[in-house]
């Protein structure tokens, strides 16, 4: 929770360019975000918002036509004698880091896993390739693994089809957790599985979590799960950050435009009816990104000032009971309360939106 | 809600629309079933005697996991697929799909929307050609420039606009929520009175999929549509659908309007459901103290734990099922006015909410 102390993942002015004949796509752009021992930061964002970018980057996993042209990432897991800049490192210090120190969960187990080998026999590759063990011995923590994320030992010899999706994707943990990482990249774990699959999943990770220390970084598109997950939020638009804070900062003073217009985007199940209003319009094109705030086609609060704005991120300011420092917002002129601009004005703009969104919600 | 006995009154191919709030159903399935054969004399029961009744103006929401049902019982009620018993009546006329005529007949009063718009639309054709077809098939007899002004005015309808700089545009031009407005306006083509959405907004990113939904509703309003809202989404139903449709198994679990039904749900798979779907005002939740959840899966997980031959569908994973739960299928019983449960158990699941127990009038 705290944000004190040495983060295990620093990552630090990242950006990353896609690049085309159209001209250069800036998927991330100058992107500041650290995750802590044991800690699990949340990482919201809209499809091509740039999350998945950043997560996969961060681990040099990325092909041209992407591009890395900045910025450094720093890993200070114990294991690791000093604490190294994955940018920097060589071909055979990454492929001691993948996996063993830094693990991914895919989000489709389908894909990930390999459908001509039997769960045992994917476990002992991975086993075999980070581990210096015995065959016996890596077929005694290939059951084990199973054993940690509630699968019966009977299925070490199933093959992917005759798995259900959500032991798939519970294999896929047990994958990631098979060198006992210190950090794991979760990238929408459970987005193609029915809620209570998911709602069982989670609760696992949380419980895998605590019982076993490591770092989470979780992708998503669903920030009313982060809420509910995540420690620390951070939300991804157009490749840059506009707002971190703790889970409960970010549901009870959200700072930034975006981050106040997502959470009045998704009905909740429980409580009183709340008034919805969704963010009418689209993400930007990354290609020619529009001056200053890429969100401020679409940003209610939107002025003339925000085509020059400076979009580092900044303390959010002025609020009494937010005393914490790390609750940072790119916003420098909108606070958790200021109040929402008439949308009188905004919704004749709109069109009919507006209007049928109100009407929807009374 | 829907009685046998009203749509038996409404004889004649009258196609004049009914109050909204009241009169007959626009579309209404009676014991409606769909069985699979999936070879060596194994049978998937994947709908199984579904009652619902459509009014225009109305949405229904179907509510369930994947492999539910809930798309095949869109699929029965488009004449996709023949069910393997029940009656589907339109406009309280039996529904008759056994010629072309018949068929199209039947299409252009009920439309489908599916889930994804990338696989609906045709990639090699233009907005304004997926839009056409359905006009000139549906409203046959209009002259070139008619077509021309319907497919203006359609896209205008889905607030495609300016009409012009989208109708020559090709699906990979169009954002996923453009591309699913495109699906919106080719069904209302066909002048449906009937619109099944699958899933329609499943597929977007979450800030677009309200403005959707808000689209869709007011589509529904504007034209009188019957809507059947499909979603696994339990919320969204509850801020969108008149009554909810609770599905398991092919079964429908729990009936009731929205609001009661998703604050005091009745049926444990409906608890079950309502228990797991994600509650940002929930911080500090069982989730992160990693405790589990209220009612669990009672050790069986999902997948797994099948649909049993005999019984309640629900008995494997149900923390109350006894003996009786696993002898006897349960049907839908009445707990109050609105509202009715499958389940034995409901003196226990729904204290408060059960009345007096009796069968139901209609499936």
């Amino acid at each position: 929770m705290s944000a004190a102390g040495e983060p295990v993942l620093d990552i630090r002015d990242f950006s990353v360019v896609y690049r085309s004949p159209g001209g250069d796509v800036r998927a991330a752009d100058s992107v500041n975000l650290a995750l802590h021992p044991g800690e699990v930061v949340g990482l919201a964002g809209e499809s091509g918002s740039g999350k998945s970018t950043l997560a996969y980057g961060a681990c040099r996993l990325l092909r041209p036509p992407a591009l890395i042209t900045g910025g450094s990432i720093r890993y200070a897991g114990r294991r690791l004698s000093a604490p190294a800049d994955i940018l920097q490192m060589r071909p055979d210090e990454l492929k001691r880091l993948r996996w063993r120190e830094i693990a991914i969960v895919f989000q489709s187990a389908m894909n990930a896993l390999n459908p001509v080998l039997n769960v045992r026999d994917q476990l002992v590759d991975v086993i075999h390739a980070h581990l210096p063990v015995s065959r016996d011995e890596a077929h005694e923590k290939a059951a084990s693994l199973l054993d940690l994320v509630g699968i019966p030992r009977a299925r070490l010899r199933s093959y992917p089809h005759e798995l259900s999706g959500g032991m798939r994707q519970r294999v896929m943990i047990a994958m990631a957790l098979a060198t006992d990482p210190e950090v794991v990249i979760m990238d929408e774990p459970t987005t193609a599985l029915d809620v209570v699959v998911q709602r069982d999943i989670l609760a696992q990770i949380v419980e895998l979590k605590e019982t076993l220390g490591f770092a989470i970084l979780f992708i998503t598109h669903d920030l009313s799960l982060l809420l509910e997950l995540a420690d620390r939020i951070a939300v991804m638009y157009a490749g840059q950050l506009l707002e971190i804070g703790t889970a409960g900062e970010i549901h009870r003073e959200p700072a930034h435009p975006y981050t106040k217009g997502l959470l009045h985007s998704f009905p909740s199940l429980r409580g009183p009816r709340r008034d919805l209003a969704g963010i009418p319009g689209s993400p930007p094109d990354l290609k020619s990104p529009p001056p200053g705030c890429p969100f401020l086609p679409r940003c209610d609060y939107g002025t003339d000032a925000c085509t020059s704005v400076d979009m580092s991120l900044a303390t959010v300011s002025g609020v009494s009971t937010s005393a914490d420092p790390y609750h940072v917002t790119a916003c420098p002129f909108v606070r958790p309360d200021t109040p929402a601009p008439a949308k009188a004005a905004k919704a004749a703009e709109a069109g009919t939106d507006a209007r049928a969104a109100e009407e929807l919600t009374s | 809600m829907s009685t046998m006995k009203g749509a038996g009154e409404v004889g004649g191919a009258q196609v004049q629309p009914a109050p909204a709030d009241d009169g007959a159903p626009a579309m209404e399935a009676v014991a409606l079933s769909k069985d699979f054969r999936l070879g060596r004399g194994n049978i998937l029961r994947a709908v199984r005697d579904v009652g619902l009744s459509l009014y225009r103006g109305k949405v229904i929401a179907l509510v369930g996991e994947s492999g539910s049902g809930k798309s095949t019982v869109a699929r029965l009620l488009a004449g996709q697929e023949q069910p393997t018993s029940g009656t589907i009546r339109l406009d309280g006329q039996p529904v008759d799909l056994s010629g072309h005529r018949a068929f199209r007949r039947h299409k252009s009063e009920v439309q489908l929307v599916f889930q994804d718009p990338f696989a609906s639309l045709n990639p090699v054709h233009t907005v304004s050609y997926h839009l056409e077809r359905p006009i000139r098939l549906h409203q046959a007899g209009k002259s070139k420039a008619e077509v021309a002004k319907e497919v203006e005015a359609l896209l205008e309808q889905v607030r495609l606009t300016p009409a012009g700089q989208f109708s020559g545009k090709y699906p990979h031009e169009l954002s996923g929520g453009q591309r699913q407005r495109v699906s919106f306006a080719r069904a209302l083509a066909a002048e449906p009175s009937v619109l099944l959405a699958d899933e329609p907004v499943s597929m977007l990113d979450v800030s677009i999929r309200l403005e959707m939904l808000s689209l869709l509703d007011d589509l529904r309003k504007r034209f009188r549509l019957a809507l059947l809202y499909i979603t696994h989404d339990i919320a969204s139903a509850r801020y969108f659908a008149d009554e909810v449709l609770v599905m398991y198994g092919g079964q429908i679990v729990e009936r009731g309007p929205a609001e009661e039904l998703t604050q005091r749900p009745a049926h444990p798979y409906t608890q079950l459901l309502v228990s797991s779907a994600p509650d940002p005002d929930n911080l500090g939740s069982t989730l992160r103290s990693g405790t589990g959840i209220k009612i669990t899966s009672n050790g069986a997980r999902p997948g797994e734990a099948g649909i049993p031959a005999a019984g309640c569908l629900f008995a494997p994973r149900c923390p109350l099922a006894d003996d009786h739960c696993r002898a006897e299928y349960p049907q839908l019983l009445q707990v109050s006015p609105a509202r009715s449960a499958a389940c034995w158990r409901l003196d226990i699941a729904a204290g408060e909410l059960t009345g007096p127990q009796e069968p139901q009038t209609h499936p």
